[in-house]
């Protein structure tokens, strides 16, 4: 059942031990962390992601120069895989490791931002006293992540979506006897679990028409516009849409929950109530891109349908805007991250919404993985670095901060250079990517170019924003006597991060990463790049202009705006349109009716039926007396009611 | 492997539980009985398995046979499947978690202890029956235990619920004798032999008139909407143990009974009522969940959630694929562990809070986090997590519903498929209130689970996680015995 093939040093062993160890580190942390090995429990954890990033950048190494290709094609590898469980012949739910170039780099993403939020949580959360379960919910988390990643059917990808949602949602609420975590870790859950419904409709289509869940043989028999399954799945429709673009919608529903994309975003800036280091790595780097990486998996096939992909294009595009507008109003540092990890989640998405399968045609799609993975580092930097302000501060909010540039030196310039990169700022590695998005944009939609060319001198703007309000503005704050910026634990992440975010844009990304495995050479077009620039640059001074000293000029602008501003600010109302909906609507139109034709119609029935016949048992039980003498009587008047009966009514 | 063994156990644990002098006696007593049915049970898995594996493919094993009143063809006949197997496990395991987590039961223990046993015994030997007489003689063993449990060791309204649970299991079982008369009667020659009904071509006349009778009879058991009433109220006013075994066995009696009775030796009844069963399961899925989102007694909703949760096993059943036969079984083994594993816990919260209602509690976690590991555990399973049983089954039901390809069918799917979302909704509140959220000052002091119950609980987890990481050992059990129920369907 279990094959195992062997590449040079038995491959598929150290494979396995990727998503296994920090499983490991989940179960022996969850059974034992309390009592046995409390103290050691981060290191013991860390050192577990530490061998597994280690055996990623092993495999991610092997598979880019050593035996991914094949005659000068990334080959998909699935070096290990066995039946989990056999619906029908053919379709079954199949665990499996498959490498392909995605696959292969979100290994080392995943693995690697897990191992510096393992590092940096030692100094972070030290002396919490659920330490040990959050490492082991740390560990389970990065198991399922590396699950999802690496699955080679799609319902092993539906089996680790969900379990990392589940846990997001233990590590949201990690703040147990806050409120306001419980509200968020269960409202994250819902959501998400909301969108997920999507997701498993759609597979159900899709293995319906396909005949099977195996990625490869459902893209294969998908895309080949011959086999009677590609056929039937476009023949097929409902409402006037093709079963095929049905599915990939309503794939893509479960994709956009989970990436928090418009108009499913509301549960991410609230999932910010979890521990930052968290926010970083689940809710910035790796598991909010889940939905990106669900729509690459399946792009061959998204790119048969173009209604499909355009709805991609648009909701991407959308969130980036929406996000974006949001971003420049918040004022919980957290809350303005996350809603640009939004806003350049939907950058991810429109680019592989522009973008063609094969060839030139899918620069996009290069453009989104790279993007995907510069943006992993610099945003992981940010949450990081806003940590450390945070653990310095203890607030969130912008009002509290200002001039903090003397006492975290550090975390300063590393955070810096995450704005410059998130910026677009050339040489940073957020520059390269971005272009290429751009770029793939500007080569296939005019309107999605013009809006995030707008949305990335937006993103500019609010990330200096926040980054002058933290580090300038105020000056008198007196932070003499707190304590330093954390230690070694804490500075160590943000060093190695941010010489990625500095450096990352020199990877040769189109050489690896490709819609079709074949090397895309990178082009870049200086004159194109100079609209961005300028409008980066704009923001950023428009940025210091307002915030780098003190000064109410922002707030005239905000007033001078003021309905767009009050809008933006309150994130444009959808989470109360949300709450009407629940609340008012499904709570008081469907479950309290439902509760109540339960407790009085069914029940009050199936009472009533017990109520009359105790009644008519009541009024009848007078007869059965014992007396024999009104036996007599009822004899004497059965008799003579009989006689009557039979001689004048019947005849 | 001799199948008497599992009716002669319990009885020989009954009758040495009347001996016994003192509690503790007592409790031993039951606990080593418990532990020998468990070790037994296993032994059944594994002398199935070796069967199977040598290359034994009739279709009941261990047959027994034992001519009981010749005059009216009614014999001792028993025989195991992996359908059969399967609900014998889990009986097994409901059975002895149920002993340990009763460890405090103070009042009247021995007899307490008596009719724990005794149910046990009525359950093993309704799922090894293969004459329905004999089956309906067990079912009967089962039920009246559960008034004496729930109207003396009870709490609460316990005497209307208990009345009214006994009342209308004892109608369903009513529908159900007369249902098992007009097969009688109504096969070619007079019998109650399952196999031999099952090989028999009963009329269709017969077969749309006992289908009903023996589904609905049934039904009532597994909480078929609208007769599902009992189920609120019976296991609110039950003792914890009474609530795992309410939840946990006889509620898969009716499941088991509907598929094994009016099933199979009815399949053109099925084919014919197919649609309506379907309608009414949806109905008791969403419904059941959305009532559960109201409820606000830890009981309640654990029991609204059952009716929704095993409106999946009848819609599994319905669906009439293979596929979705095995999830209906899944579903079943899920659910009764996962729910007696929901009312021990909630046994467990009580005795220490005093309350059960989620509004009274808060921050468990901190002073109990055994047990609200645990109550975790349960809530995830229920709402349908990978890794545990409760995501196998229902994906399973899914997955086999949406091989049908009308219309009709794939409402009802996607209707059943929007449950994952409420039952969130509702796990969620009732775990993120009790569990989570500042703790109440009363509840500052209270202590954590003893050895019995932790031990309980982690057999039960066990179970509920064998399966989820696991599923294909019991796919592999369940699958050929559909595969036959299936075939029979097709081909009728």
């Amino acid at each position: 059942m279990l094959g195992v093939f062997s590449f040079g040093i038995d491959l598929g062993w150290a494979l396995l031990m990727i998503p296994l160890l920090p499983l490991l580190g989940f179960l022996v942390l969850g059974l034992f962390g309390r009592k046995q090995i409390k103290q050691s429990s981060g290191i013991f954890a860390t050192s577990l992601v530490l061998v597994s990033a280690f055996l990623s950048f092993h495999t991610a190494y092997g598979y880019f120069f050593k035996y991914g290709k094949l005659e000068g094609v990334y080959q998909k590898i699935i070096p290990i895989q066995f039946t989990w469980l056999q619906f029908s012949p053919g379709v079954s739910i199949d665990m499996g490791i498959l490498l392909d170039p995605i696959s292969v780099m979100m290994l080392v993403v995943v693995t690697l931002i897990s191992l510096m939020v393992h590092i940096y949580s030692l100094a972070y959360l030290k002396g919490e006293e659920r330490f040990p379960t959050y490492y082991s919910f740390l560990g389970l988390f990065t198991f399922s992540m590396l699950g999802l990643v690496v699955a080679s059917n799609i319902f092993q990808m539906y089996i680790f979506w969900e379990l990392v949602g589940v846990s997001s949602f233990l590590l949201i609420g990690y703040y147990y006897d806050r409120p306001s975590a419980v509200a968020a870790c269960k409202k994250a859950f819902i959501v998400t679990r909301f969108a997920d419904l999507g997701f498993l409709i759609g597979i159900l289509i899709l293995s319906f028409y396909a005949g099977t869940l195996d990625f490869n043989t459902l893209i294969l028999k998908l895309t080949t516009t011959s086999t009677p399954e590609f056929l039937s799945a476009t023949a097929a429709s409902f409402m006037g849409i093709s079963a095929l673009t049905w599915a990939l919608v309503l794939v893509f529903i479960g994709g956009a929950g989970k990436s928090a994309l418009f108009p499913l975003h509301v549960w991410l800036p609230d999932a910010m109530e979890g521990p930052t280091p968290v926010s970083a790595l689940i809710h910035a780097a790796t598991m909010v891109v889940a939905g990106v990486f669900l729509v690459a998996r399946l792009f061959p096939v998204f790119s048969m349908s173009a209604p499909a992909l355009e709805l991609v294009a648009f909701v991407g595009i959308i969130s980036a805007l929406f996000a974006a507008l949001i971003a420049c109003t918040q004022t919980d540092i957290k809350r303005v991250l996350a809603y640009s990890t939004m806003s350049q989640i939907g950058f991810m998405m429109f680019a592989l919404g522009v973008s063609g399968s094969g060839g030139e045609n899918g620069l996009g799609f290069t453009a989104a993985m790279f993007h995907l993975f510069t943006h992993a580092l610099f945003k992981a930097l940010l949450f990081l670095g806003a940590g450390a302000v945070i653990h310095f501060i203890h607030s969130n909010e912008m009002k509290d901060m200002g001039g903090l540039r003397k006492y975290l030196p550090i975390t300063h310039i590393t955070f810096l250079i995450a704005c410059l990169a998130i910026s677009g700022v050339p040489p940073f590695a957020g520059f390269f990517s971005k272009e290429e998005i751009l770029l793939a944009a500007y080569q296939h939609n005019a309107t999605i170019y013009w809006i995030a060319l707008i949305t990335s001198g937006l993103t500019a703007f609010y990330m200096f924003r926040l980054y002058f309000s933290i580090f300038w503005n105020k000056e008198s704050l007196a932070h003499e006597s707190a304590h330093g910026e954390g230690g070694f634990a804490m500075m160590l992440p943000l060093v190695l991060l941010s010489v990625g975010a500095a450096a990352a844009g020199f990877i040769p990304f189109g050489d690896f990463v490709s819609s079709d495995g074949k090397p895309l050479e990178s082009v870049f077009h200086w004159q194109f790049s100079i609209a961005p620039i300028a409008l980066g640059l704009a923001g950023i001074f428009t940025a210091m202009w307002l915030y780098k000293k003190q000064n109410n000029r922002s707030d005239t602008i905000a007033h001078s705006l003021s309905g767009l501003y009050k809008l933006a600010f309150h994130k444009f109302y959808v989470d109360e349109l949300y709450l009407f909906i629940t609340k008012k609507i499904i709570f008081n139109l469907v479950g309290r009716p439902a509760a109540w034709f339960d407790k009085n119609v069914v029940n009050g029935l199936v009472n009533a039926t017990g109520n009359s016949t105790l009644f008519i048992s009541e009024k009848i039980k007078g007869f059965q007396s014992g007396k024999v003498q009104q036996y007599a009587i009822y004899f004497l008047a059965g008799v003579i009611g009989l006689a009557i009966l039979f001689i004048y009514v019947w005849k | 492997m001799n199948l008497t063994l599992l009716i002669l156990l319990p009885l020989l644990t009954a009758v040495a539980i009347l001996l016994m002098r003192n509690d503790a006696q007592v409790k031993w007593t039951a606990l080593m009985g418990a532990s020998a049915q468990f070790v037994l049970a296993f032994c059944l898995l594994f002398a199935f398995r070796k069967e199977r594996a040598l290359g034994n493919i009739a279709q009941m094993l261990f047959e027994f046979h034992y001519q009981w009143f010749p005059s009216w063809h009614i014999s001792f006949h028993l025989g195991v499947d992996g359908i059969s197997v399967a609900m014998i496990l889990l009986t097994a395991f409901v059975v002895i978690a149920g002993v340990l987590v009763s460890w405090n039961v103070t009042k009247m223990t021995k007899e307490f202890y008596f009719l724990l046993i005794l149910l046990s015994l009525g359950a093993y030997g309704f799922f090894m029956s293969l004459d329905l007489f004999v089956l309906f003689f067990f079912l009967e063993i089962a039920v009246i235990p559960k008034y004496l449990l729930i109207g003396i060791w009870g709490s609460g309204k316990k005497e209307y619920a208990a009345n009214k649970l006994a009342l209308m299991l004892m109608g369903g079982s009513a529908l159900v004798l007369v249902g098992l008369l007009g097969v009688y009667f109504g096969a070619p020659n007079h019998n109650f032999d399952l196999m031999l009904l099952s090989s028999m071509h009963i009329p269709i006349a017969i077969q749309k008139i006992c289908f009903p009778l023996l589904f609905v009879g049934f039904g009532v058991f597994t909480a078929l909407f609208p007769f599902h009433t009992w189920v609120p109220d019976g296991h609110s006013s039950a003792p914890t143990a009474g609530s795992m075994f309410l939840a946990g066995i006889s509620m898969k009696l009716g499941g088991y009974g509907c598929l094994r009775v009016a099933t199979y030796i009815l399949p053109d009844g099925a084919k014919e009522y197919a649609n309506l069963v379907i309608v009414l399961s949806t109905i008791a899925i969403l419904y059941g969940a959305f009532a559960t989102m109201m409820q606000k007694d830890l009981k309640y909703i654990n029991a609204y959630s059952s009716v929704s949760h095993c409106g999946f096993v009848l819609l599994g059943i319905g669906m009439l694929t293979k596929t979705a036969m095995v999830g209906a079984v899944m579903q079943m083994v899920s659910h009764g562990l996962m729910t007696a594993l929901f009312f021990a816990v909630i046994g467990m919260i009580y005795e220490r809070t005093h309350t059960r209602q989620v509004n009274e509690m808060g921050g468990l976690i901190k002073v109990m986090p055994f047990i609200t590991t645990v109550l975790f555990i349960v809530g995830l399973c229920s709402l349908g997590l990978p890794g545990l049983s409760g995501f196998v089954a229902e994906m399973t039901i899914f997955m086999g519903s949406w091989q049908n390809a009308d219309l009709f069918h794939r409402v009802a799917t996607i209707a059943a498929c929007m449950s994952i979302v409420v039952t969130a909704v509702y796990i969620l509140r009732a775990i993120g209130q009790t569990a989570m959220g500042p703790i109440k000052e009363g509840h500052l002091s209270v202590g954590d689970a003893r050895w019995n119950e932790k031990l309980a609980a982690i057999i039960l987890i066990a179970g509920i996680v064998a399966i989820g990481i696991a599923p294909y050992w019991l796919n592999e059990l369940v699958t050929p015995a559909a595969d036959i129920i299936m075939h029979k369907i097709a081909t009728k």
